[in-house]
Protein backbone atom coordinates (compact mmCIF):
# COMPACT_ATOMS: atom_id res chain seq x y z
CA UNK A 1 0.00 0.00 0.00
CA UNK A 2 2.52 3.02 -1.29
CA UNK A 3 -0.37 4.65 -3.14
CA UNK A 4 -2.92 6.46 -1.96
CA UNK A 5 -6.11 6.85 -2.72
CA UNK A 6 -8.11 9.09 -5.06
CA UNK A 7 -10.00 9.95 -2.34
CA UNK A 8 -8.19 10.83 0.69
CA UNK A 9 -10.55 10.31 2.86
CA UNK A 10 -10.65 6.83 2.45
CA UNK A 11 -6.98 6.15 3.15
CA UNK A 12 -7.62 8.24 6.84
CA UNK A 13 -10.66 5.57 7.61
CA UNK A 14 -8.06 2.95 6.86
CA UNK A 15 -4.92 4.55 8.72
CA UNK A 16 -7.35 4.95 11.50
CA UNK A 17 -8.39 1.53 11.55
CA UNK A 18 -5.33 0.06 11.66
CA UNK A 19 -4.23 2.45 14.20
CA UNK A 20 -6.72 1.31 16.28
CA UNK A 21 -5.98 -2.34 16.18
CA UNK A 22 -2.53 -1.65 17.12
CA UNK A 23 -4.03 0.37 19.83
CA UNK A 24 -5.80 -2.58 21.02
CA UNK A 25 -2.68 -4.87 20.79
CA UNK A 26 -1.01 -2.88 23.13
CA UNK A 27 -3.62 -3.15 25.77
CA UNK A 28 -3.77 -6.62 25.09
CA UNK A 29 -0.29 -7.23 25.18
CA UNK A 30 -0.70 -4.93 28.88
CA UNK A 31 -3.28 -6.98 30.04
CA UNK A 32 -1.38 -10.32 29.67
CA UNK A 33 1.79 -8.98 31.43
CA UNK A 34 -0.38 -7.61 34.35
CA UNK A 35 -2.25 -10.45 34.93
CA UNK A 36 0.71 -13.05 34.85
CA UNK A 37 2.60 -10.17 36.94
CA UNK A 38 -0.59 -10.43 39.46
CA UNK A 39 0.21 -14.17 39.52
CA UNK A 40 3.63 -14.66 40.09
CA UNK A 41 3.67 -11.82 42.85
CA UNK A 42 0.11 -12.60 44.32
CA UNK A 43 -0.82 -9.13 43.81
CA UNK A 44 -4.79 -9.33 43.92
CA UNK A 45 -4.79 -5.47 43.38
CA UNK A 46 -3.11 -5.79 40.65
CA UNK A 47 -5.07 -9.10 39.36
CA UNK A 48 -8.46 -6.71 40.25
CA UNK A 49 -7.30 -3.35 38.28
CA UNK A 50 -6.75 -5.92 34.93
CA UNK A 51 -10.24 -7.64 35.40
CA UNK A 52 -11.61 -3.61 35.05
CA UNK A 53 -9.40 -2.92 32.35
CA UNK A 54 -10.15 -5.15 29.88
CA UNK A 55 -13.85 -2.94 29.46
CA UNK A 56 -11.65 -0.50 27.05
CA UNK A 57 -9.88 -3.72 24.93
CA UNK A 58 -13.67 -4.55 24.68
CA UNK A 59 -14.89 -0.96 23.60
CA UNK A 60 -12.53 -0.57 21.37
CA UNK A 61 -13.22 -3.85 19.76
CA UNK A 62 -16.63 -2.49 19.62
CA UNK A 63 -15.39 1.08 17.66
CA UNK A 64 -13.30 -1.04 15.16
CA UNK A 65 -16.02 -2.93 14.18
CA UNK A 66 -18.12 0.05 13.67
CA UNK A 67 -15.54 1.73 11.91
CA UNK A 68 -15.07 -1.10 9.77
CA UNK A 69 -19.07 -1.68 8.38
CA UNK A 70 -19.25 2.02 8.26
CA UNK A 71 -16.26 1.87 5.90
CA UNK A 72 -17.20 -0.86 3.59
CA UNK A 73 -20.84 0.89 3.52
CA UNK A 74 -19.49 4.13 2.45
CA UNK A 75 -16.55 3.15 -0.03
CA UNK A 76 -17.17 -0.23 -1.28
CA UNK A 77 -13.54 -1.62 -0.58
CA UNK A 78 -12.42 -3.82 -2.91
CA UNK A 79 -9.00 -6.36 -2.99
CA UNK A 80 -6.36 -4.92 -0.69
CA UNK A 81 -8.54 -2.73 1.25
CA UNK A 82 -11.39 -5.30 1.84
CA UNK A 83 -8.83 -7.40 2.84
CA UNK A 84 -7.47 -4.35 4.94
CA UNK A 85 -11.09 -4.04 6.57
CA UNK A 86 -11.50 -7.98 7.00
CA UNK A 87 -8.27 -8.17 8.44
CA UNK A 88 -8.73 -5.65 11.11
CA UNK A 89 -11.92 -6.73 12.15
CA UNK A 90 -10.48 -10.42 12.56
CA UNK A 91 -7.73 -9.21 14.09
CA UNK A 92 -9.48 -7.14 16.38
CA UNK A 93 -11.56 -10.19 17.62
CA UNK A 94 -8.48 -12.10 18.63
CA UNK A 95 -7.03 -9.28 20.48
CA UNK A 96 -10.55 -9.46 22.99
CA UNK A 97 -10.06 -12.88 23.12
CA UNK A 98 -6.32 -12.39 24.16
CA UNK A 99 -7.99 -9.75 26.74
CA UNK A 100 -10.73 -11.86 27.71
CA UNK A 101 -8.06 -14.73 28.70
CA UNK A 102 -6.16 -12.62 30.51
CA UNK A 103 -9.06 -11.33 32.65
CA UNK A 104 -9.61 -14.68 33.22
CA UNK A 105 -6.14 -15.27 34.63
CA UNK A 106 -6.69 -12.28 37.00
CA UNK A 107 -10.24 -13.54 38.00
CA UNK A 108 -8.55 -16.87 39.59
CA UNK A 109 -5.79 -14.50 41.10
CA UNK A 110 -8.71 -13.09 42.94
CA UNK A 111 -9.60 -16.22 43.58
CA UNK A 112 -6.93 -18.49 44.72
CA UNK A 113 -6.61 -15.32 47.28
CA UNK A 114 -4.10 -16.34 49.95
CA UNK A 115 -3.33 -20.13 48.91
CA UNK A 116 -0.41 -19.54 46.66
CA UNK A 117 1.76 -22.21 44.98
CA UNK A 118 5.09 -22.45 45.26
CA UNK A 119 6.97 -19.85 42.94
CA UNK A 120 8.68 -23.04 41.02
CA UNK A 121 5.03 -24.20 39.79
CA UNK A 122 4.85 -20.33 38.76
CA UNK A 123 8.07 -20.37 36.57
CA UNK A 124 6.39 -22.93 33.89
CA UNK A 125 3.57 -20.31 33.27
CA UNK A 126 5.86 -17.42 33.47
CA UNK A 127 7.99 -19.01 30.94
CA UNK A 128 4.90 -19.32 28.71
CA UNK A 129 3.95 -16.25 29.06
CA UNK A 130 7.52 -14.65 27.85
CA UNK A 131 7.05 -16.92 24.82
CA UNK A 132 3.66 -15.38 24.31
CA UNK A 133 4.35 -11.94 24.54
CA UNK A 134 7.52 -12.11 21.81
CA UNK A 135 4.28 -13.73 19.58
CA UNK A 136 2.53 -11.05 20.54
CA UNK A 137 4.91 -8.35 20.02
CA UNK A 138 6.77 -9.51 16.72
CA UNK A 139 2.43 -10.74 15.46
CA UNK A 140 1.65 -6.95 15.96
CA UNK A 141 4.69 -5.24 14.77
CA UNK A 142 4.28 -7.34 11.33
CA UNK A 143 0.95 -5.94 11.39
CA UNK A 144 1.86 -2.58 11.65
CA UNK A 145 4.39 -3.08 9.50
CA UNK A 146 2.49 -5.38 7.03
CA UNK A 147 5.29 -7.77 7.08
CA UNK A 148 4.35 -11.11 5.90
CA UNK A 149 7.56 -13.06 6.10
CA UNK A 150 7.84 -11.76 10.11
CA UNK A 151 3.72 -13.04 10.36
CA UNK A 152 4.93 -16.05 9.05
CA UNK A 153 7.79 -16.48 11.79
CA UNK A 154 4.98 -16.05 14.25
CA UNK A 155 2.67 -18.33 12.44
CA UNK A 156 5.14 -21.38 12.72
CA UNK A 157 6.65 -20.26 16.19
CA UNK A 158 3.69 -21.97 18.50
CA UNK A 159 5.16 -24.74 18.60
CA UNK A 160 7.59 -23.86 22.05
CA UNK A 161 4.84 -22.71 23.55
CA UNK A 162 2.69 -25.68 23.19
CA UNK A 163 5.67 -27.78 24.12
CA UNK A 164 6.14 -25.62 27.45
CA UNK A 165 2.15 -25.99 28.23
CA UNK A 166 2.61 -29.76 28.26
CA UNK A 167 5.81 -30.11 30.51
CA UNK A 168 3.58 -27.81 32.71
CA UNK A 169 0.69 -29.98 33.01
CA UNK A 170 2.86 -32.77 33.72
CA UNK A 171 4.62 -30.90 36.55
CA UNK A 172 1.26 -30.24 38.17
CA UNK A 173 -0.24 -33.79 37.29
CA UNK A 174 2.79 -34.74 39.67
CA UNK A 175 1.75 -32.11 42.28
CA UNK A 176 -1.66 -32.91 42.42
CA UNK A 177 -0.70 -36.73 42.70
CA UNK A 178 1.88 -36.26 45.54
CA UNK A 179 -0.74 -34.59 48.08
CA UNK A 180 -4.61 -33.53 47.12
CA UNK A 181 -4.72 -30.68 48.98
CA UNK A 182 -2.69 -29.33 45.96
CA UNK A 183 -5.42 -29.72 43.60
CA UNK A 184 -6.96 -26.51 43.79
CA UNK A 185 -4.47 -24.42 42.84
CA UNK A 186 -2.79 -26.62 40.68
CA UNK A 187 -6.20 -26.96 38.77
CA UNK A 188 -6.21 -23.08 38.96
CA UNK A 189 -2.56 -22.63 37.55
CA UNK A 190 -3.47 -25.48 34.71
CA UNK A 191 -6.28 -23.24 33.29
CA UNK A 192 -3.85 -19.93 33.18
CA UNK A 193 -1.40 -22.16 31.29
CA UNK A 194 -4.16 -23.44 28.89
CA UNK A 195 -4.85 -19.78 29.07
CA UNK A 196 -1.98 -18.86 28.01
CA UNK A 197 -1.75 -21.38 25.42
CA UNK A 198 -4.67 -20.12 23.57
CA UNK A 199 -3.29 -16.52 23.90
CA UNK A 200 -0.64 -17.97 21.50
CA UNK A 201 -2.90 -19.82 19.00
CA UNK A 202 -4.81 -16.39 18.54
CA UNK A 203 -1.74 -14.54 17.48
CA UNK A 204 -0.96 -16.89 15.04
CA UNK A 205 -4.35 -16.60 14.33
CA UNK A 206 -3.47 -12.73 13.79
CA UNK A 207 -0.41 -14.39 11.71
CA UNK A 208 -2.97 -15.84 9.53
CA UNK A 209 -4.75 -12.68 9.15
CA UNK A 210 -1.72 -10.66 8.39
CA UNK A 211 -0.53 -13.07 5.61
CA UNK A 212 -4.20 -13.14 3.85
CA UNK A 213 -4.12 -9.01 3.75
CA UNK A 214 -0.68 -9.08 2.65
CA UNK A 215 -0.98 -12.29 -0.18
CA UNK A 216 -4.91 -12.23 -0.50
CA UNK A 217 -4.87 -16.10 -0.22
CA UNK A 218 -4.95 -18.19 3.27
CA UNK A 219 -1.92 -20.36 4.37
CA UNK A 220 -1.92 -23.76 2.84
CA UNK A 221 0.78 -25.07 4.73
CA UNK A 222 -0.10 -27.16 7.72
CA UNK A 223 0.81 -25.48 11.10
CA UNK A 224 3.46 -27.34 12.86
CA UNK A 225 1.97 -28.41 16.52
CA UNK A 226 3.10 -29.38 19.91
CA UNK A 227 0.58 -29.25 22.31
CA UNK A 228 -0.20 -33.02 23.45
CA UNK A 229 -1.49 -32.06 26.69
CA UNK A 230 -4.73 -33.66 26.50
CA UNK A 231 -2.68 -37.28 25.58
CA UNK A 232 -0.02 -36.53 28.75
CA UNK A 233 -2.83 -36.08 31.14
CA UNK A 234 -4.06 -39.27 30.03
CA UNK A 235 -0.87 -40.90 30.27
CA UNK A 236 0.22 -39.10 33.15
CA UNK A 237 -2.96 -39.63 35.29
CA UNK A 238 -3.45 -43.89 34.29
CA UNK A 239 0.53 -44.76 33.74
CA UNK A 240 1.74 -43.84 37.32
CA UNK B 1 2.90 3.67 -14.27
CA UNK B 2 5.68 1.90 -16.81
CA UNK B 3 3.95 0.10 -19.56
CA UNK B 4 6.80 -1.85 -20.45
CA UNK B 5 5.83 -5.35 -18.71
CA UNK B 6 2.44 -6.20 -20.45
CA UNK B 7 2.32 -9.66 -20.81
CA UNK B 8 -0.71 -11.93 -22.81
CA UNK B 9 -3.10 -12.08 -20.10
CA UNK B 10 -4.84 -15.97 -19.52
CA UNK B 11 -7.70 -17.25 -17.65
CA UNK B 12 -6.51 -17.93 -14.32
CA UNK B 13 -8.66 -19.83 -11.93
CA UNK B 14 -11.04 -21.01 -14.84
CA UNK B 15 -8.85 -23.41 -15.73
CA UNK B 16 -10.26 -26.06 -13.78
CA UNK B 17 -13.38 -25.40 -15.19
CA UNK B 18 -12.53 -24.79 -18.53
CA UNK B 19 -13.26 -27.36 -20.29
CA UNK B 20 -16.95 -26.33 -19.66
CA UNK B 21 -16.81 -23.42 -21.15
CA UNK B 22 -18.26 -23.01 -25.00
CA UNK B 23 -16.20 -20.41 -26.70
CA UNK B 24 -18.52 -18.33 -28.66
CA UNK B 25 -16.39 -15.04 -29.55
CA UNK B 26 -12.80 -15.17 -30.24
CA UNK B 27 -10.82 -12.21 -30.32
CA UNK B 28 -7.19 -12.60 -31.22
CA UNK B 29 -3.99 -10.46 -31.83
CA UNK B 30 -6.99 -7.54 -32.90
CA UNK B 31 -5.90 -4.09 -33.12
CA UNK B 32 -7.69 -1.02 -33.93
CA UNK B 33 -7.24 2.25 -35.79
CA UNK B 34 -9.20 5.78 -35.59
CA UNK B 35 -7.38 7.33 -38.76
CA UNK B 36 -3.48 6.93 -37.45
CA UNK B 37 -3.98 6.53 -33.71
CA UNK B 38 -3.81 2.98 -32.43
CA UNK B 39 -6.62 2.74 -29.62
CA UNK B 40 -6.45 -0.91 -29.01
CA UNK B 41 -3.11 -3.22 -29.04
CA UNK B 42 -2.97 -6.42 -29.04
CA UNK B 43 -5.96 -8.16 -27.72
CA UNK B 44 -6.88 -11.69 -26.72
CA UNK B 45 -9.87 -12.29 -25.25
CA UNK B 46 -12.54 -14.42 -25.82
CA UNK B 47 -16.68 -14.51 -24.31
CA UNK B 48 -17.90 -17.92 -23.63
CA UNK B 49 -21.85 -19.28 -23.90
CA UNK B 50 -23.83 -18.79 -20.77
CA UNK B 51 -21.72 -16.00 -19.39
CA UNK B 52 -21.11 -12.31 -18.59
CA UNK B 53 -17.76 -10.82 -19.52
CA UNK B 54 -17.04 -7.56 -17.98
CA UNK B 55 -15.02 -4.77 -19.44
CA UNK B 56 -13.95 -2.51 -17.00
CA UNK B 57 -11.68 0.85 -17.07
CA UNK B 58 -10.72 4.05 -16.87
CA UNK B 59 -12.45 6.72 -19.80
CA UNK B 60 -11.03 6.32 -23.42
CA UNK B 61 -9.29 2.53 -22.52
CA UNK B 62 -10.97 1.19 -25.17
CA UNK B 63 -13.03 -0.70 -23.93
CA UNK B 64 -16.33 0.37 -25.91
CA UNK B 65 -14.25 0.31 -29.10
CA UNK B 66 -13.31 -3.62 -28.13
CA UNK B 67 -17.69 -3.76 -27.72
CA UNK B 68 -17.99 -1.60 -31.24
CA UNK B 69 -15.57 -3.76 -33.24
CA UNK B 70 -17.68 -7.21 -32.22
CA UNK B 71 -20.55 -5.90 -34.29
CA UNK B 72 -18.76 -3.77 -36.81
CA UNK B 73 -20.58 -0.54 -35.81
CA UNK B 74 -16.94 0.98 -36.20
CA UNK B 75 -18.10 0.30 -40.53
CA UNK B 76 -20.45 3.09 -39.85
CA UNK B 77 -17.43 6.00 -39.52
CA UNK B 78 -14.69 6.21 -41.89
CA UNK B 79 -10.77 6.02 -41.08
CA UNK B 80 -11.61 3.22 -38.36
CA UNK B 81 -9.91 0.12 -39.27
CA UNK B 82 -9.63 -3.58 -37.44
CA UNK B 83 -6.69 -6.09 -38.04
CA UNK B 84 -6.41 -9.31 -36.19
CA UNK B 85 -8.64 -11.94 -35.97
CA UNK B 86 -12.80 -11.82 -34.09
CA UNK B 87 -14.44 -15.09 -34.54
CA UNK B 88 -18.13 -15.33 -33.69
CA UNK B 89 -17.92 -19.52 -33.69
CA UNK B 90 -16.02 -19.76 -36.52
CA UNK B 91 -17.24 -17.18 -38.80
CA UNK B 92 -14.66 -14.13 -39.24
CA UNK B 93 -16.48 -11.19 -37.73
CA UNK B 94 -14.04 -9.04 -39.63
CA UNK B 95 -14.45 -10.71 -43.17
CA UNK B 96 -14.90 -8.18 -45.99
CA UNK B 97 -17.45 -10.11 -47.36
CA UNK B 98 -18.92 -10.13 -43.79
CA UNK B 99 -23.15 -9.75 -43.83
CA UNK B 100 -23.58 -7.01 -41.88
CA UNK B 101 -27.31 -7.27 -40.98
CA UNK B 102 -27.03 -10.73 -40.36
CA UNK B 103 -24.01 -10.38 -38.01
CA UNK B 104 -26.06 -6.84 -35.85
CA UNK B 105 -28.94 -9.48 -35.73
CA UNK B 106 -26.43 -12.12 -34.19
CA UNK B 107 -24.95 -9.89 -32.08
CA UNK B 108 -27.75 -7.06 -30.62
CA UNK B 109 -26.14 -3.89 -28.45
CA UNK B 110 -27.65 -2.43 -26.09
CA UNK B 111 -26.15 1.32 -25.20
CA UNK B 112 -25.96 3.79 -22.28
CA UNK B 113 -28.75 5.97 -23.23
CA UNK B 114 -32.08 4.36 -23.85
CA UNK B 115 -32.89 5.01 -27.35
CA UNK B 116 -36.28 3.85 -28.16
CA UNK B 117 -37.64 4.88 -31.67
CA UNK B 118 -40.33 7.19 -31.30
CA UNK B 119 -43.09 4.97 -32.18
CA UNK B 120 -45.53 2.66 -29.83
CA UNK B 121 -44.09 0.06 -27.48
CA UNK B 122 -45.39 -2.49 -30.00
CA UNK B 123 -43.96 -1.13 -32.79
CA UNK B 124 -40.56 -0.79 -31.24
CA UNK B 125 -40.28 -4.59 -30.88
CA UNK B 126 -41.95 -5.35 -34.47
CA UNK B 127 -40.21 -3.04 -36.31
CA UNK B 128 -36.95 -5.17 -35.30
CA UNK B 129 -38.56 -8.55 -36.48
CA UNK B 130 -39.87 -7.37 -38.98
CA UNK B 131 -36.30 -6.51 -40.91
CA UNK B 132 -35.19 -9.85 -40.66
CA UNK B 133 -38.61 -12.28 -40.77
CA UNK B 134 -41.88 -11.99 -42.32
CA UNK B 135 -44.44 -13.40 -39.86
CA UNK B 136 -47.91 -13.47 -39.50
CA UNK B 137 -50.09 -10.73 -37.06
CA UNK B 138 -50.67 -13.37 -34.90
CA UNK B 139 -47.20 -14.87 -34.27
CA UNK B 140 -45.70 -11.76 -34.19
CA UNK B 141 -48.01 -10.75 -31.68
CA UNK B 142 -46.44 -13.83 -29.89
CA UNK B 143 -43.09 -12.74 -30.36
CA UNK B 144 -43.41 -9.14 -29.16
CA UNK B 145 -44.88 -10.58 -25.79
CA UNK B 146 -42.05 -12.79 -25.70
CA UNK B 147 -40.07 -10.35 -26.17
CA UNK B 148 -41.40 -8.63 -23.56
CA UNK B 149 -41.15 -10.72 -20.94
CA UNK B 150 -37.96 -11.90 -21.24
CA UNK B 151 -36.82 -8.23 -20.80
CA UNK B 152 -39.30 -8.28 -17.93
CA UNK B 153 -41.40 -5.15 -19.09
CA UNK B 154 -44.22 -7.53 -20.12
CA UNK B 155 -46.46 -6.55 -16.98
CA UNK B 156 -45.73 -2.79 -16.65
CA UNK B 157 -46.60 -2.61 -20.64
CA UNK B 158 -49.42 -5.13 -21.45
CA UNK B 159 -51.81 -2.87 -21.39
CA UNK B 160 -50.09 0.30 -23.28
CA UNK B 161 -48.79 -1.24 -26.30
CA UNK B 162 -49.98 1.66 -28.60
CA UNK B 163 -48.56 3.62 -26.18
CA UNK B 164 -45.17 5.64 -27.31
CA UNK B 165 -42.24 4.22 -26.64
CA UNK B 166 -40.98 7.20 -25.53
CA UNK B 167 -43.51 7.59 -23.02
CA UNK B 168 -41.98 5.14 -20.47
CA UNK B 169 -39.30 5.65 -17.66
CA UNK B 170 -35.71 5.66 -18.22
CA UNK B 171 -35.68 2.57 -16.82
CA UNK B 172 -38.40 1.07 -18.86
CA UNK B 173 -37.02 2.49 -21.69
CA UNK B 174 -33.51 0.24 -21.55
CA UNK B 175 -35.62 -2.71 -20.99
CA UNK B 176 -37.42 -1.52 -23.79
CA UNK B 177 -34.06 -1.69 -25.75
CA UNK B 178 -33.23 -5.04 -24.20
CA UNK B 179 -36.52 -6.44 -25.34
CA UNK B 180 -36.08 -5.18 -29.01
CA UNK B 181 -32.45 -6.71 -29.08
CA UNK B 182 -33.73 -10.20 -27.78
CA UNK B 183 -36.75 -10.09 -30.30
CA UNK B 184 -34.68 -10.60 -33.21
CA UNK B 185 -32.75 -14.19 -31.33
CA UNK B 186 -29.19 -12.71 -31.39
CA UNK B 187 -26.56 -14.93 -29.77
CA UNK B 188 -24.38 -12.64 -28.09
CA UNK B 189 -25.87 -9.08 -26.63
CA UNK B 190 -23.05 -6.60 -25.85
CA UNK B 191 -24.29 -3.57 -22.90
CA UNK B 192 -22.45 -0.45 -23.09
CA UNK B 193 -22.71 0.80 -19.92
CA UNK B 194 -26.55 -0.04 -19.75
CA UNK B 195 -27.28 1.36 -16.26
CA UNK B 196 -25.25 4.59 -15.94
CA UNK B 197 -28.32 6.44 -16.67
CA UNK B 198 -30.68 4.66 -14.49
CA UNK B 199 -31.87 4.68 -10.94
CA UNK B 200 -30.68 2.61 -8.64
CA UNK B 201 -34.04 0.38 -8.85
CA UNK B 202 -34.37 -0.22 -12.32
CA UNK B 203 -30.26 -0.50 -12.04
CA UNK B 204 -30.86 -3.86 -9.81
CA UNK B 205 -33.53 -4.51 -12.34
CA UNK B 206 -31.64 -4.48 -15.31
CA UNK B 207 -28.41 -6.75 -13.04
CA UNK B 208 -31.09 -9.06 -12.77
CA UNK B 209 -32.66 -9.30 -15.73
CA UNK B 210 -28.92 -9.89 -17.30
CA UNK B 211 -28.23 -12.49 -14.80
CA UNK B 212 -31.44 -14.54 -16.53
CA UNK B 213 -30.82 -13.52 -20.13
CA UNK B 214 -27.13 -15.42 -19.49
CA UNK B 215 -28.23 -18.60 -19.52
CA UNK B 216 -28.99 -18.42 -23.52
CA UNK B 217 -26.50 -16.02 -24.75
CA UNK B 218 -23.29 -14.62 -24.36
CA UNK B 219 -23.13 -11.11 -22.57
CA UNK B 220 -20.69 -8.74 -22.59
CA UNK B 221 -21.22 -5.54 -20.50
CA UNK B 222 -18.95 -2.28 -20.45
CA UNK B 223 -19.36 -0.70 -17.08
CA UNK B 224 -17.95 2.05 -14.91
CA UNK B 225 -19.21 0.92 -11.80
CA UNK B 226 -16.79 -2.05 -10.51
CA UNK B 227 -19.15 -2.90 -7.98
CA UNK B 228 -21.58 -3.75 -10.96
CA UNK B 229 -18.71 -5.84 -12.84
CA UNK B 230 -18.45 -7.78 -9.96
CA UNK B 231 -22.45 -8.70 -9.25
CA UNK B 232 -22.53 -9.59 -12.84
CA UNK B 233 -20.07 -11.01 -14.83
CA UNK B 234 -18.45 -14.36 -14.43
CA UNK B 235 -14.95 -12.94 -16.13
CA UNK B 236 -13.77 -9.79 -16.24
CA UNK B 237 -11.45 -7.70 -18.30
CA UNK B 238 -9.18 -4.91 -17.26
CA UNK B 239 -8.46 -2.47 -20.12
CA UNK B 240 -5.73 0.70 -19.84
CA UNK B 241 -4.66 2.35 -22.62
CA UNK B 242 -6.38 0.12 -25.45
CA UNK B 243 -4.29 -2.74 -23.42
CA UNK B 244 -6.25 -5.23 -21.88
CA UNK B 245 -4.20 -5.57 -18.93
CA UNK B 246 -5.79 -8.83 -16.79
CA UNK B 247 -8.23 -10.60 -18.10
CA UNK B 248 -9.70 -13.84 -15.59
CA UNK B 249 -12.74 -14.95 -13.06
CA UNK B 250 -14.40 -12.21 -11.94
CA UNK B 251 -13.94 -13.63 -8.03
CA UNK B 252 -10.20 -13.03 -8.62
CA UNK B 253 -9.89 -9.99 -10.51
CA UNK B 254 -11.77 -8.44 -7.46
CA UNK B 255 -10.56 -9.96 -4.54
CA UNK B 256 -6.55 -10.71 -5.66
CA UNK B 257 -6.24 -9.37 -8.92
CA UNK B 258 -2.37 -10.18 -10.05
CA UNK B 259 -1.49 -7.01 -12.22
CA UNK B 260 -0.90 -4.14 -9.90
CA UNK B 261 -2.45 -1.75 -12.17
CA UNK B 262 -5.87 -4.03 -12.02
CA UNK B 263 -5.91 -3.24 -8.20
CA UNK B 264 -5.01 0.24 -8.53
CA UNK B 265 -7.47 1.16 -10.66
CA UNK B 266 -10.13 -0.70 -8.66
CA UNK B 267 -9.23 0.15 -5.53
CA UNK B 268 -9.64 3.74 -6.65
CA UNK B 269 -6.08 4.35 -6.60
CA UNK B 270 -5.31 5.39 -10.08
CA UNK B 271 -3.65 9.02 -11.19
Amino acid sequence: MNDLHTTKAFDIDLQDLSRMVAEMGGLAEKQVADAVDALAKRDTNLAQRVTTADAAIDALQREIEEKSVLTIARRQPMAVDLREIVGALRVANDLERIGDLAKNIAKRVIALNAEFPPPKLIRGVEHMTDLVLEQLKAVLDAYGRRDDTKAMAVWRGDEEIDAVCTSVFRELLTYMMEDPRNITFCIHLMFCAKNIERMGDHATNVAETVHYIIDGNPITERRPKGDTTTIAALTGAGGK
Amino acid sequence: MSMATFTVPTVTNAASNKEDLVEKVTVQNLDFFYGDHRALKNINVSLYHGKVTAFIGPSGCGKSTLLRILNRMYDLYPNQRATGTVRLDNDDILAPSQDLNLLRAKVGMVFQKPTPFPMTIYENIAFGIRLYENLPKSELDGRVQQALQRAALWEEVKDKLGANGLSLSGGQQQRLCIARTVAVRPEVILFDEPCSALDPISTAKIEELIDELKEDYTIAIVTHNMQQAARVSDFTAFMYLGELVEYGDTTRMFTTPSDRRTQDYITGRFG
